[in-house]
C-alpha cells in the first residue's frame, strides 16, 4: 500500500490551517504613539556645514574607542561609517549639481524592528522617554537587531571576545536631572546631559527637544522657506510609523541614505502572522491535543508494522 | 515476499577506518577553529560584517541543519498521524539523524551569539520574553532536544538493559517503562515542537521586510518553512537508507524507499506550485527574471528536476536514481533556506559578504561531526533495521 495522495494532502492541510491565520488581516496591530514627554532631535542639512564636530563629542562623551580606519596615517578620528566604535557620522551625498551632508544615528522608532527581534528586551524603548535603550546584560549577541532594523543602525564589536551591540542612545547615561523648558522653548536638560551631538554643533544644524516641539519646529521652518526643503516633508513624521529623529532636506531624502519605506511600521508583517499563529497559545495547544489523540490511536497498530491501510499487502 | 520480523541491530564491526580518521581531521580542525573564534571574537575567523551579521553559520548550520534533522519528525508523522506502520523502521536512524542536526545546530548557535555566556538566561527569564520569532524558535528548538534524547534514549538503553552491570541494567529497564508511559505525549510533542519552529524559522525572516527582496518577502514565508522541512525530511531518509544499506550491508527496502520518495515528490510538487501561485498573486513573478530573482528560478528548477527524477515507478526503485532525485530536492529545498535568509536580505550596495574559509572551517567540522557521530551511534547501537536471518536469507 503506498501513501496515498489524499493522505500526504490532508497532512499539509492541517498544516496550511495552523499558519493560515497568517493572512486574516483582521489581526492587524495597534499602531503605536511615541510617548507623551518623547525626547527626539531634529537635522536639518540645510544648517549641516560638515565639521564633524558631533561625531568627535559623540566619540568622546561615549567613551568610545576613536576610529582611525578612514585615514591612512591613522592620525585622525575618520570614520567612515556607523560600526562598533561609531555611534554618529557625518557623511558628504551628491546628487548631481546638488550636494549636502547627512547625520546618521539611530532613528529612535516608535515601533522599532530592532526591539521587536529582541529575545529578552535587551533593546527596548524607554516607556517616558521612548530612547531606544540597550541593556547588555539581557543580549545573547544574536545580531538579529541588526537583522531587523530597516536602517541598518545597531552595530556589532565583531573584533572583541566579549561583544556588545553598540548604538546610539540618546546620551541617556548622561542624564541626571529632569528635563525643563529651556531659553529657546525646547526641552532642555541642563548643560551636559543632553546629547553631546546637539549640545556642540555650531549651526544648530542638529537640535533635541520633545519630539512634538521639534515636529511644530520643522513645519514652522518649512512654511517659513516654502521652497527651501524636498516635498515640504518632515522625514520619520510617519515613516516606519514615526521614529523620533527627525530630518529635513534640501535634496531627495533617498538620496541622503533616508529610504522612502512608506507609512507601515517595519515589525508589522512579522507580529501579524505571529500574532495570527500564537496568540493565547490555543492553536498550538490545539495541535498538541490532536496530535496526541492520533498518536494514542494509532500507536499500536503503526508500531507493529501493520497500521490500518499502512501494512503491507 | 511475507511480513518479517523487524528489529533494531547495531552494525558492528571496527570504526577507526582510513575515511573515519579524514572525518575526524576534519573535526579536529573546526573544533581548533571554533576555539580561536572563542578567544579572538567572531571577527577573527568570520566574514561576517555589520551589513551582513549573519552568514554561514545562520543560514547553513543552523537553517538548513534543522530542516536535514526534520527527517524524524517527517516519519513520524507518517507513522504517528498518518498511521502507516511499514515506515516503522525508519522513525529510529530518521531520529538519530534528527538529533545529531539539531545538537550540532546548538553547537552553530553556541559559536555565532556574541554573548553566548547568557544564552543560559532566554529559558529562565520567562518573564522577560518578548513576542520575537526567534525566542519561539530558540524556547522550542531547546525543547525539542530534549524530547530527541527521550526519543532515541531506547536505543541506548535497550542494549544497556542487557548489561552485566545490575545497576545499569536496571535503571535502564525502569527509564525504559517511564519513557513507555510517556510515549504517546512524548511523540506528540516531537511533532508539534518542529511545526512550531520550523515555521518560525520562516517568520523571523518577515522582522527585515522593508531589506527583503519581494520574492521572499511573503506572509507565506511560515508555511512555505514548514512544507519545506518536510520535503527535506523525506529527502535525507531516502538518503540514509540507500547509503546506510550500501555502506552497512543493511537490508535495503526498495518498495519503502520507493515509496518515501514518491512521498518527497509529492511535497516538492505541491511547495512549489504553491511558491509560484503565490508569487502570481501577489504579482512578484516578473521580478523573477532578473538580478536575485534568478535564486528564485533555481530554487523551483532544482526542485522540479529532483521531483521528475522520479516521475516514473521504474526510477523510484532505483536507488541511483533515488539518490540523485533526493540530493537534488535537498539541493533545492537547502536553497530556498539560504536564499531567504543569506541572498533576499539586502542590506545596501556598499555591503558585501562571501564566507571566509576559517568560518567555513567550523561549518565543515560541524557537519563532519555530525557524520561521525552517526557512523558510530550506529555501528555500536541498535538503531538501523535489519530483517532476521531467515527473511534476508530468502530475500536474497
Amino acid at each position: 500500500m503506498k501513501v496515498s495522495r489524499r493522505s500526504v494532502l490532508k497532512v499539509l492541510a492541517a498544516a496550511a490551517v495552523s499558519t493560515a491565520a497568517s493572512a486574516v488581516p483582521a489581526i492587524a496591530r495597534e499602531r503605536k504613539v511615541a510617548p507623551a514627554k518623547a525626547i527626539g532631535m531634529l537635522y536639518d542639512s540645510t544648517r549641516c556645514i560638515g565639521c564633524k564636530a558631533c561625531v568627535a563629542a559623540c566619540s568622546e562623551a561615549n567613551h568610545l574607542e576613536p576610529d582611525r580606519s578612514g585615514i591612512a596615517d591613522g592620525l585622525h578620528l575618520a570614520p567612515v561609517d556607523l560600526n562598533g566604535r561609531t555611534k554618529n557620522i557625518i557623511k558628504f551625498c551628491q546628487d548631481g549639481e546638488q550636494q549636502s551632508f547627512v547625520k546618521s544615528q539611530c532613528m529612535h522608532c516608535i515601533d522599532p524592528g530592532c526591539a521587536s527581534a529582541c529575545m529578552l528586551h535587551s533593546l527596548h524603548k524607554n516607556e517616558r522617554t521612548g530612547v531606544v535603550e540597550y541593556d547588555p546584560q539581557w543580549c545573547v549577541g544574536c545580531r538579529y537587531c541588526q537583522m531587523a532594523c530597516p536602517f541598518n543602525v545597531p552595530k556589532f564589536e565583531f573584533h572583541k571576545a566579549l561583544p556588545k551591540i553598540v548604538k546610539c542612545e540618546l546620551c541617556r547615561h548622561r542624564v541626571q536631572d529632569a528635563a525643563v523648558a529651556g531659553a529657546d522653548g525646547f526641552t532642555r536638560y541642563p548643560r551636559g546631559q543632553g546629547p553631546a551631538c546637539c549640545e556642540v554643533c555650531p549651526r544648530s544644524a542638529v537640535i533635541y527637544g520633545s519630539r512634538e516641539e521639534l515636529l511644530a519646529e520643522a513645519h514652522r521652518r518649512i512654511a517659513e522657506s516654502p521652497n527651501k526643503y524636498y516635498q515640504g516633508r518632515v522625514y520619520g513624521e510617519k515613516e516606519l510609523g514615526g521614529t523620533q529623529v527627525l530630518y529635513l532636506s534640501h535634496m531627495p531624502f533617498a538620496k541622503l541614505g533616508l529610504p522612502e519605506f512608506g507609512d507601515k511600521p517595519s515589525p508589522d508583517v512579522a507580529y501579524t502572522v505571529q500574532e495570527g499563529i500564537y496568540r493565547g497559545f490555543i492553536a498550538p495547544l490545539a495541535l498538541y491535543g490532536a496530535l496526541a489523540a492520533m498518536v494514542m490511536k494509532n500507536k499500536k497498530s503503526a508500531e507493529s508494522g501493520d497500521g490500518a491501510k499502512g501494512g503491507r499487502s | 515476499m511475507t511480513t518479517h520480523a523487524l528489529e533494531h541491530r547495531e552494525v558492528g564491526g571496527p570504526l577507526m577506518t582510513p575515511a573515519y580518521r579524514w572525518l575526524l581531521l576534519v573535526v579536529l580542525l573546526g573544533a581548533l577553529t571554533l576555539a580561536w573564534r572563542f578567544v579572538n571574537g567572531i571577527g577573527s575567523v568570520a566574514a561576517l560584517n555589520n551589513g551582513y551579521p549573519w552568514g554561514v553559520w545562520i543560514a547553513i548550520d543552523v537553517v538548513v541543519g534543522t530542516a536535514l534533522g526534520c527527517g524524524g519528525y517527517a516519519v513520524a508523522l507518517l507513522v504517528y498521524i498518518l498511521n502507516k506502520g511499514r515506515y516503522h523502521p525508519l522513525v529510529r536512524p530518521a531520529i538519530l539523524t534528527s538529533m545529531l542536526g539539531y545538537g550540532l545546530a546548538v553547537i552553530a548557535v553556541a559559536c555565532d551569539l556574541g554573548r553566548f555566556w547568557d544564552l543560559w538566561k532566554v529559558p529562565i527569564f520567562f518573564w522577560r520574553w518578548s513576542h520575537s520569532p526567534q525566542l519561539e524558535v530558540a524556547i522550542c528548538v531547546m525543547l525539542y532536544n530534549f524530547v530527541l534524547v527521550a526519543e532515541l534514549a531506547p536505543a541506548f538503553l535497550e542494549k544497556w538493559a542487557k548489561s552485566s552491570n545490575s545497576g545499569l541494567a536496571s535503571f535502564s529497564q525502569r527509564t525504559l517503562k517511564v519513557l513507555e508511559s510517556g510515549a504517546v505525549w512524548i511523540l506528540a510533542l516531537g511533532m508539534l515542537l518542529p511545526t512550531m519552529h520550523q515555521s518560525s524559522l520562516g517568520t523571523m525572516m518577515l522582522l527585515p521586510g522593508p531589506r527583503m527582496h519581494p520574492l521572499w518577502f511573503t506572509p507565506w514565508l511560515p508555511f512555505l518553512f514548514l512544507v519545506n522541512c518536510l520535503m527535506l525530511g523525506y529527502a535525507i531518509v531516502v538518503i540514509e537508507s540507500v547509503f546506510s544499506a550500501r555502506a552497512f550491508r543493511v537490508h535495503h527496502d526498495d518498495d519503502m524507499v520507493a515509496a518515501i520518495g514518491r512521498v518527497a515528490m509529492g511535497v516538492s510538487l505541491f511547495w512549489v506550485a504553491f511558491r509560484i501561485g503565490d508569487a502570481a498573486i501577489a504579482g512578484k513573478l516578473p521580478l523573477a527574471f532578473s538580478g536575485r530573482g534568478w535564486f528564485f528560478v533555481a530554487e523551483i528548477v532544482v526542485q522540479l528536476a529532483g521531483a521528475l527524477m522520479l516521475a516514473t515507478d521504474a526510477m523510484r526503485r532505483s536507488p541511483m536514481w533515488q539518490v540523485r532525485s533526493a540530493l537534488l530536492l535537498i539541493a533545492g529545498g537547502a536553497l530556498f533556506r539560504v536564499n531567504t535568509y543569506l541572498i533576499a536580505f539586502q542590506p545596501g550596495a556598499q555591503w558585501s559578504y562571501f564566507p571566509a574559509i576559517p568560518e567555513l572551517l567550523i561549518t565543515f567540522g560541524i557537519i563532519a561531526l555530525e557524520v561521525a557521530l552517526y557512523i558510530a551511534a550506529v555501528k555500536r547501537f541498535p538503531i538501523l533495521s535489519g530483517v532476521t536471518e531467515t527473511s534476508s536469507r530468502s530475500h536474497a
